[in-house]
């Protein structure tokens, strides 16, 4: 599988103090990274520089910038007053997308939200209006679609939904890394588990050695078992 | 592509949010009216440098039997004004121009020989910096004291003329450079040309000559007493002789208009562009935009700029609708209009400066106003009013927030007055540039 993003010993400060430290991963195509970890851990810091939104203090990332990365940031980062399609539309033309029109088309159909196309985004329910979001993240058809707490405000059957809609996209190639404060969203979706704490990366692999590494059966206990071991 | 695509958007979200327009746009035209009308009222006791040219020995004129003593009149002044005493003119010119006084006030030194001659009325010197807020606040108080002064000169000039009249009617004893001269008088003439006349013979060659002199001294005796009321009615032996040190002076109502302008000028212009840049910050896309989509300078430019175009229509339509009911030249309708863009530039850039402060649209509002109405009334504050000290502070805040300078411009262009256009868009300029860094720190991720 090819690699869609790499990062090698990324770090970020802010005025001294850090809140990424030293995180290295490869992402390859069509595969799912869960950023797990507490509160505070640099999970969004960390997102944030995959996205090109913050520069990195240190280390590499490849590619580096927006370019070819869809970002869908934890709170909704659409135009309320704007209806659903204007919203892709400009997000489409901003992003350099060739035909704009295809794409917006392309979107309302994948969300299913066709039929309220028309509708300003300050209307839609919270599910409706976090699908909009992903889908201008998705605008431009990125190689890797990074998402912060994508489910955080959404009810369960409002989060299968979008899982479907996601894991229609890694189907089709698309790579995706997202932050979540849930250990079960992690495990079902995610084939790669990156813990997060106070900055610093505590382990990285599949979910099923992080219970061999902490020596539990199950990943609830296994993500607080190496917390607790590393001191966190 | 890229600010074309951000400028419809923002225009679309502006019509569907009728309400913002509002508060926007009428708001800052009721501002601006509320502050046109309280321009035509100002404190009392302006500070006025105030020369007395007047020899101490000259200071009181014999007329006849009355004498007038010029202090007593410059008590009068002294009732309006907050009098700043000065030795020299060069001094009073110097206090007006620097700002310590609001005008200067001169008596000059020719004022007793002015009255004594009577020829014309006497003149008091009143200068001014072209200021028409300074203008206003003095020249209504001296103006109304000088007029009370010259009811109580004209008083004593009218006894002077009437003694003076009394004399040549019914005649009496003349003192004059020492010596005492017996008048005749006309009244007394003419009856002994009536005695003279009677004992003429018809015949006599000299009759007809005589006969015309008396009939002068009937008409003379008749008219000369008409006068006295002619006398008293026209009297005004002062007057106030105004000029400016520099420039055309403003009139009042015309610089209430670019008071206004400016001030509606200000309000659109900071508020669309702060409330704009704050809406990005409030709906979480700034986040989105800035990671490549769309530069800072983009961005920041993009809104500075909405904000400016809208401020211009508003405040030019506004002004040619004010030259509708005030005489404007509408041949310097250019210069209005570039006046206008460069205020709203450096009000759209100082916007989008305080936008980027703050994270709502809101707070953004209230940080406006909370600026910029202090600011637009220090800005106003007139020289003389306050002391040197509080006024070079005053001037040098003034100096950084860009309503002085729009005002200055808008001034420059539509009343001719001084620091001229040139001067007030070159510190537009330097404040864009001020404000745009200002800005561009401000939304460092």
């Amino acid at each position: 599988m090819t690699v869609a993003l790499e990062a090698a010993g990324l770090s970020k400060r802010f005025a001294g103090r850090v809140a990424v430290h030293n995180v290295s991963f490869t992402l390859k195509a069509g595969e799912v990274l869960a950023l797990i970890g507490p509160n505070g851990a640099g999970k969004t810091t960390l997102l944030s520089m995959l996205a090109g939104g913050l520069a990195p203090s240190a280390g590499e990332l490849h590619p580096s910038g927006a370019a070819g990365i869809g970002w869908v940031p934890q709170q909704t980062a659409i135009y309320s007053k704007l209806s659903i399609a204007e919203n892709l539309r400009l997000f489409a033309r901003l992003e350099g997308v060739t035909e704009p029109e295809t794409a917006v088309d392309a979107m309302l159909e994948q969300t299913g939200l066709r039929e309220r196309s028309d509708d300003a985004v300050g209307r839609l329910s919270g599910g409706n209006r976090q699908r909009v979001n992903i889908a201008v993240g998705l605008i431009a058809n990125p190689a890797v679609l990074l998402l912060d707490e994508p489910t955080a405000s959404l009810d369960p059957r409002q989060r299968a939904r979008l899982w479907e809609f996601i894991n229609l996209r890694v189907a089709a190639g698309t790579s995706v890394a997202f932050a979540t404060h849930e250990i079960g969203e992690a495990e079902r979706y995610a084939s790669q588990l990156l813990l997060l704490a106070d900055g610093e990366m505590l382990f990285l692999g599949s979910p099923a050695e992080l219970c061999t590494a902490a020596q539990e059966g199950n990943l609830d206990r296994a993500f607080l078992a190496l917390l607790a071991a590393r001191g966190h | 592509m890229a600010l074309r695509t951000l400028l419809g958007k923002d225009l679309r979200i502006l019509a569907r949010s009728p309400v913002l327009v509002v508060l926007l746009i009428a708001y800052p035209v009721v501002i601006a009216v509320l502050i046109g009308l309280a321009l035509s009222s100002s404190p009392a006791l302006p500070r006025v440098a105030f020369l007395n040219e007047i020899a101490p020995s000259q200071s009181t004129i014999t007329l006849g039997n009355e004498q007038i003593h010029t202090t007593r009149y410059e008590r009068e002044l002294f009732a309006a004004i907050q009098p700043v005493m000065v030795s020299t003119r060069a001094q009073a010119l110097a206090d007006v121009r620097d700002g310590k006084t609001v005008a200067a006030l001169i008596i000059p030194p020719e004022l007793p020989e002015q009255l004594a001659n009577a020829a014309g009325s006497a003149y008091v010197d009143v200068i001014y910096n072209g200021d028409a807020i300074n203008q206003a606040l003095v020249e209504e108080a001296i103006e109304s004291k000088l007029a009370q002064a010259n009811v109580l000169l004209a008083a004593q000039l009218s006894r002077v003329a009437d003694g003076y009249i009394d004399l040549l009617l019914t005649g009496g004893d003349l003192h004059f450079l020492g010596s005492s001269f017996d008048v005749l008088g006309l009244v007394h003439a003419q009856s002994i040309l009536a005695a003279v006349l009677s004992r003429l013979p018809p015949s006599s060659p000299v009759r007809h000559a005589l006969v015309q002199v008396d009939a002068f001294a009937k008409i003379a005796v008749a008219n000369l007493g008409g006068s006295r009321q002619v006398i008293g009615a026209v009297a005004a032996p002062v007057v106030a002789r105004e000029s400016v040190i520099s420039g055309r002076r403003t009139p009042l109502s015309e610089y209430a208009v670019a008071v206004a302008v400016s001030v509606s000028l200000m309000f659109i212009a900071i508020l669309l562009a702060s409330g704009m840049l704050a809406l990005e910050r409030e709906e979480n896309t700034l986040g989105r935009l800035r990671r490549g989509l769309v530069s800072t300078t983009q961005l920041l430019a993009e809104k500075a700029l909405l904000a400016a175009v809208t401020a211009v229509v508003v405040s030019f339509v506004m002004l040619c609708g004010i030259g509708l009911f005030v005489p404007l030249g509408f041949g310097r309708a250019g210069l209005w209009l570039l006046a206008i863009c460069g205020g709203a530039l450096a009000f759209g850039t100082l916007g989008v400066a305080m936008g980027a402060l703050v994270r709502e649209v809101r707070a953004a509002s209230l940080l406006v106003l909370l600026v910029s109405l202090p600011l637009v009334f220090l800005a106003l504050v007139p020289s003389g009013s306050v002391s040197g000290g509080l006024y070079d502070v005053i001037r040098v805040i003034s100096a950084v927030f860009p309503f002085k300078a729009s005002l200055e411009a808008l001034d420059a262009a539509v009343n001719q007055s001084q620091p001229s256009l040139a001067s007030a868009l070159a510190h537009l300029a330097a404040l864009i540039a001020g404000f745009g860094a200002l800005a561009r720190v401000a939304l460092r991720p």
